[in-house]
């Protein structure tokens, strides 16, 4: 399993237009990807889990990768997450 | 027979043209316990896959047609139909709990629905119509029924419905559809704002418009009133053909007015601003050529939710308009709460006269905790621009001077805390109590500016409640004893070297305007839509000749011979 922790730092937090940037990009690997945020994991292929975290500004999220391409995952996602939306 | 209906003006213009009716089909749904549950399966995968080639066709009209930023909710739409916690968790109900197809989807999305509502985010609530929106499609696939398609239109219509929702809208082809009339919703409703942004003419919330008309029964559509008339004569049609024709020319001249400053014919100038309810706004009121926010109304950050809105949640909100009008004056009014709008989470009892009651300043002064959060949002988004602070409903200086000191405690104490606010912020009052009108020259001395709001300063000058249709006839804004307070707020501003400003319904009222210019108002707050049409009359009225007609029309006896007086003098300026 690949795992890497993010601190968003988009004023909006994950809503909208990054969530569905996120979930397009996970949708594209064989793994199996979850988002955790407060001790909620929710599946990071679906938008509708992606919204019902409720991620705001400033929180600290994990992203985990599980299955055949669960490195190149975390990677493609980390390119979406650092354009503007964590650090 | 012909019959007009009021609404809410969502999108100026008149329109005429036959009604589209578009009814969504019975969606209804009964469990059943099927035999075959492949093809139910089959049913909903095929369903599924028909939704999803719709809303692709959808969206790529709407990215086309009107640009990414609207494209982007179908984008959403298709990604909740691609989500596989939605797709699976039907295919499983099909499947484990042997049900129907159309079963299935019904469930699974009114789970999905209520989870979404209940949460107390704004944003959220509204992702919960585009489940709705989304899963009506698939429902009507599987139940091989028909949704009215409004892009199969191709002759000239109003669409007449109970409510548009975003696939709705986007589907609207600008050539045929000429306007739109709905029985719900308001300025604010996603519908209103696509209105707009089409530049198409709609009346929303007119209750009742679904039940009037027919298929191809003529409407007249015209959102500048907000009315609907169903079946109207042809005497009404000739009518609103030469107002449709006005309308179009008058639209032109306004247009290239956007970027100019509003000045008379004699070169004064006044501060057209615009009154807004929520950063949403803000689109029009940039696009309208707005030099200022003269109200900002916070009440719509706590309404319509469970719990008082947090500090954080405030000062995002505030520091959007702030920064977005990028350093044009932005006056906030601290929250009015009461009389006609209620809180349910304040728990407040319910009051006789609730217009004369516990509302506004009075309830934030005692509720000192919920305020001083309110202030503490305002004053940290001070620092992203040209803030000013309006206190609503003060009727004696100690008011006043209670609510200035509240805030300049929390001034101080976030700056202790090397919190960054602004030393530049104007804090003013509104004028709608006519105690505070007579006074005006006692606290033109302590505010920085007044806005005067003529909607409760009438409602208290004549002792008319303005909910009350029965004494409606009592609403005056002509009426003398009006002018005369507002000559009054004007002067003892104006002798302190401050500023006034009207932000009610009469400072953008084509009557209003000359009398207002003359008196001497410096600051005019409307409407966004208003905005335009106010700069085009003003560049063509003289200050000097406004200023002679106003003294005249005080010392008149009625508000109808104000009226007539006015139309007089200034019959190609007004109307």
């Amino acid at each position: 399993m690949a795992e890497k922790n993010f601190k968003i730092t988009a004023e909006t937090g994950i809503h909208a237009r990054p969530a569905t940037q996120l979930v397009n990009k996970a949708g594209q690997y064989e793994s199996e990807v979850t988002l955790e945020h407060n001790g909620k994991s929710v599946n990071l292929k679906s938008i509708m889990g992606v919204m019902s975290l409720g991620v705001g500004q400033g929180a600290e999220v994990t992203i985990k990768a599980e299955g055949s391409d669960e490195e190149e995952a975390i990677k493609g996602l980390e390119e979406v997450m650092k354009e503007g939306l964590a650090e | 027979m012909s019959k007009t209906l009021t609404g809410i003006g969502a999108s100026s213009g008149i329109a005429i043209a036959k009604a589209f009716l578009l009814e969504t089909p019975d969606l209804t749904v009964e469990k059943t316990e099927p035999e075959d549950q492949a093809a139910e399966e089959k049913k909903f995968d095929d369903a599924l896959a028909s939704a999803k080639g719709e809303l692709e066709k959808i969206k790529e009209k709407t990215l086309n047609d009107l640009g990414e930023e609207h494209a982007e909710i179908f984008s959403a739409h298709l990604l909740v139909l691609s989500d596989p916690e939605f797709v699976d968790a039907i295919r499983g109900k099909i499947r484990d709990e042997n049900v129907n197809a159309g079963y299935g989807v019904k469930e699974v999305s009114d789970m999905f629905v209520s989870m979404f509502e209940n949460m107390d985010n704004e944003y959220m609530q509204e992702r919960a119509a585009d489940i709705r929106d989304v899963s009506k499609r698939v429902l009507a696939h599987v139940l091989g029924k028909k949704l009215v398609s409004l892009a199969e239109i191709d002759e000239e219509v109003v669409v007449i419905a109970d409510d548009l929702t975003p696939s709705d809208t986007a589907q609207l082809n600008g050539e045929f559809v000429k306007g739109f009339a709905t029985d719900i919703g308001g300025r604010t409703s996603h519908s209103a704002i696509m209105a707009r942004s089409m530049e198409i003419p709609a009346v929303v919330g007119t209750k009742e418009v679904t039940g009037e008309a027919e298929f191809d029964t003529m409407m007249i559509v015209d959102g500048i009133e907000g009315t609907v008339i169903v079946d109207p004569t042809e005497d009404e049609i000739n009518l609103y053909r030469k107002k449709q024709e006005e309308f179009a020319a008058k639209k032109k001249e306004w247009a290239k007015l956007v970027n100019d400053a509003t000045e008379s014919e004699d070169g004064h100038h006044v501060e057209l601003a615009a009154n807004i309810g929520t950063p949403d706004d803000l689109e029009g009121v940039i696009n309208n050529g707005a030099e200022g926010i003269g109200l900002y109304r916070t009440e719509f950050l706590y309404m319509g939710r469970d719990e008082l809105p947090t500090e954080e949640e405030q000062f995002e909100a505030y520091k959007k308009v702030i920064s977005d009008m990028d350093g044009k004056p932005v006056v906030i009014r601290t929250l009015d709460i009461g009389g006609d709008k209620e809180l349910p989470y304040l728990d407040l009892p319910k009051e006789m006269n609730p217009f004369l009651g516990f509302r506004a300043i009075r309830l934030c002064l005692e509720k000192d905790d919920m305020f001083r959060t309110q202030l503490r949002a305002l004053l940290r988004a001070s620092a992203f621009g040209n803030l000013k602070i309006m206190f609503p409903m003060i009727a004696t200086l100690e008011e006043f001077r209670q609510a200035k000191e509240i805030l300049f405690e929390e001034k101080d104490k976030l700056k202790a805390d090397g919190t960054d606010v602004s030393d530049e912020i104007e804090v003013g009052i509104m004028v709608e109590i006519p105690s505070t009108a007579v006074m005006a020259d006692t606290f033109a001395k302590e505010v920085d500016f007044f806005s005067i709001g003529t909607n409760d300063l009438i409602q208290y000058t004549m002792a008319a409640d303005r909910m009350n249709e029965r004494v409606s006839y009592l609403y005056q804004p002509y009426n003398p004893a009006i002018l005369r307070l507002v000559k009054m707020v004007i002067d003892a501003a104006h002798n302190e070297g401050k500023w006034a400003g009207m932000c009610g319904e009469m400072a953008g009222d084509e009557v209003a305007i000359p009398l207002l210019l003359g008196l001497g108002l410096d600051e005019f707050s409307m409407s966004a839509t208003s905005v335009l049409p106010a700069r085009s009359q003003i560049s063509k009225l003289s200050r000097a000749e406004a200023e002679e007609a106003a003294k005249k029309a005080l010392d008149m006896e009625t508000a109808d011979d104000v009226k007539a007086f006015i139309e007089e003098t200034f019959p190609s300026e007004v109307i």
